[in-house]
């Protein structure tokens, strides 16, 4: 791996050399993102991500705010995944404290998490499409999230940023429509998930500005720590529901999609496929939610005791882990996010070098980045 | 397959691939019933949210102007951004006693993020969510509120569970909404 510097890239500027800006307020770039970008004509030569503009100091808010408080900002680093980011934190705050959740808690927060697996999935495909110019995708993934934003928002109160688990449990209990709703939507999506590949996968145009684009090798995807359907592209088998089940995980059965060839195709096809068996998942588990509190008895004032802790979960971008130290306070001493699109975004110099610059937000949307994810 | 072949059988594969996708939208086009759009500021009086829709937090008010908040403060404490300011008051009671009552339960609107631990957290139950979602407005000095209403007044919880004091085994059973 190369290391680039800015200053050495000004510095060999040859004629027909061009430093470029894409963003920070370039749509395309999907939030707040600057690519300063080395062409030689129409070439890529380096891409240099530059974050940072959105960056809300999370992690040092997070050291003046109790436990249940941490989880409303853990909503506002992905919140596109904002029910796996709430899970992470309190997983780790009830391994830490001994506390055993009921298993209708578990199942719920496995329901929900797959449900906002396919949401997430959903408005990438939406997304990914209209950097393609595709705009008819955005409307179509845009109406079927509607579906799973109106079971949030019927059980939870919220559509994005819902703060529903907490350590110890949930906020409240399902809404009684939950498992019938959540069922009319698996019907309704399993007849409108093939159109998508009807509008985008069969697509000629789509195939040729995605295949064999932005390839990234298994060592490299390890070596630069991608994971989720970044990684799994590469076949880079990095499922936390697999190798580390959480919540219901080790109760159901599934399959971890993995594509070998590693380029932008094999990213949207681990994606596409993802949403089937998120699918499979809430079908084994929203017939068997067992009856029991919908949460824990909980401290009112929970304190970690001293040392470190850690937890990973696996959201819909990656692996987020999170890390704690404390001194036995009911604040956290340090807390640290490990972030799934931080990590996802660094690939993107080794995946553009050699394509033309459309295909630069091409490749970016296969990496399905949330900017606040990154900067956080 | 020589280069022709294979030139006209791309072409054919690709108007195949539009026409397909095309097959999709134009499906959509001809059956209006499929339509999903709501006509958001037209639909305004059938709009009906969810009923644990987060609009804003409210303090509960029966129809007699009672409320159940005695201003202890622990929605405040439990605030993340500092949106909930509890001014209490303390007035002498029919036994002499000094009791804190409520003053001003102040909401700031535009510090809220709609986490909800003030609802949880409230030992009587006298906050819930309400379902107002139009909150824009030109000036944001209006988004400070002031949820206990002009006139209202703690709903007195009857003293009922204090009487079988010498039987330790039962258990108080006052629902807290009264």
């Amino acid at each position: 791996m190369q290391e680039v510097e800015l200053s050495d890239i000004l510095t060999a500027r040859e004629d027909g050399d061009y430093i470029v800006n894409i963003g920070p307020q370039h749509p395309s770039t999907h939030g707040v993102m600057r690519f300063v970008v080395s062409l030689k004509g129409e070439m890529l030569e380096y891409v240099i991500p530059h974050c940072g503009y959105i960056h809300r100091g999370i992690e040092k808010m997070c050291e003046r705010m109790t436990y249940p408080q941490i989880i409303h900002l853990t909503d506002r680093m992905d919140y596109l995944s904002a029910h796996m980011n709430n899970e992470a934190v309190s997983l780790l705050v009830e391994k830490a404290t001994g506390v055993e959740v009921p298993e209708r808690v578990k199942y719920i927060r496995t329901i929900l998490s797959e449900l906002q697996r396919i949401a997430s999935h959903q408005l990438w495909w939406a997304a990914f499409g209209m950097d393609m110019g595709g705009l008819t995708c955005f409307f179509y993934g845009l109406r079927d999230r509607e579906h799973i934003l109106d079971i949030f928002e019927e059980s939870f109160g919220s559509r994005l940023l819902h703060s529903y688990v907490c350590p110890g449990g949930l906020m409240g209990d399902i809404h009684p429509n939950f498992q019938k709703r959540t069922k009319e939507f698996i019907k309704y999506f399993r007849k409108k998930l093939p159109e998508y590949d009807q509008l985008l996968t069969g697509n000629v145009i789509f195939e040729q500005r995605t295949k064999g684009m932005g390839i990234m090798s298994k060592a490299d995807a390890i070596s630069f720590g991608a994971t989720g359907p970044v990684g799994r592209g590469s076949n880079f088998a990095c499922d936390i529901r697999k190798k580390f089940p959480y919540s219901a995980y080790d109760k159901v059965d599934f399959k971890e999609i993995l594509y070998t060839e590693g380029d932008s195709w094999a990213r949207y096809k681990v994606r596409v496929d993802e949403m089937w068996e998120s699918m499979k998942i809430i079908e084994q588990l929203i017939d068997n939610i067992p009856e029991g509190d919908y949460s824990a008895k909980m401290k009112p004032v929970i304190k970690l005791p001293e040392g470190e802790y850690s937890q990973r979960v696996e959201t819909a971008k990656g692996d987020l882990g999170v890390f704690v130290v404390s001194k036995g306070e009911k604040y956290p001493y340090r807390m640290h996010f490990r972030t799934p699109n931080f990590n996802n975004l660094f690939v993107i110099s080794q995946l553009c070098a050699g394509n033309k610059i459309a295909d630069l937000i091409a490749i970016s949307g296969s990496l399905d980045l949330v900017i606040p994810d990154i900067d956080r | 397959m020589n280069s022709v072949g294979k030139y006209f059988s791309d072409i054919f594969y690709g108007i195949k691939s539009l026409w397909k996708g095309l097959m999709v939208t134009g499906y959509y086009f001809v059956h209006p019933g499929t339509i999903v759009t709501q006509q958001y500021p037209e639909n305004r009086k059938e709009l009906k949210m969810f009923d644990r829709f987060k609009g804003e937090v409210i303090l509960k008010h029966d129809e007699n102007n009672f409320h159940s908040c005695n201003g202890c403060g622990i929605c405040q404490l439990n605030c993340p951004n500092g949106s909930i300011e509890i001014i209490s008051d303390s007035v002498p009671n029919e036994d002499g006693k000094s009791e804190r009552i409520i003053d001003k339960h102040i909401y700031h609107l535009s510090m809220c993020t709609f986490c909800g631990l003030c609802i949880k957290s409230c030992p009587n139950d006298s906050l819930a969510w309400g379902q107002e979602f139009e909150h824009a407005v030109f000036n944001r000095d209006v988004l400070t509120k002031i949820l206990n209403k002009p006139g209202s007044r703690i709903k007195k919880v009857p003293k009922e569970p204090k009487a079988p004091k010498p039987v330790t085994e039962t258990v108080p059973t006052s629902n807290p909404a009264n």
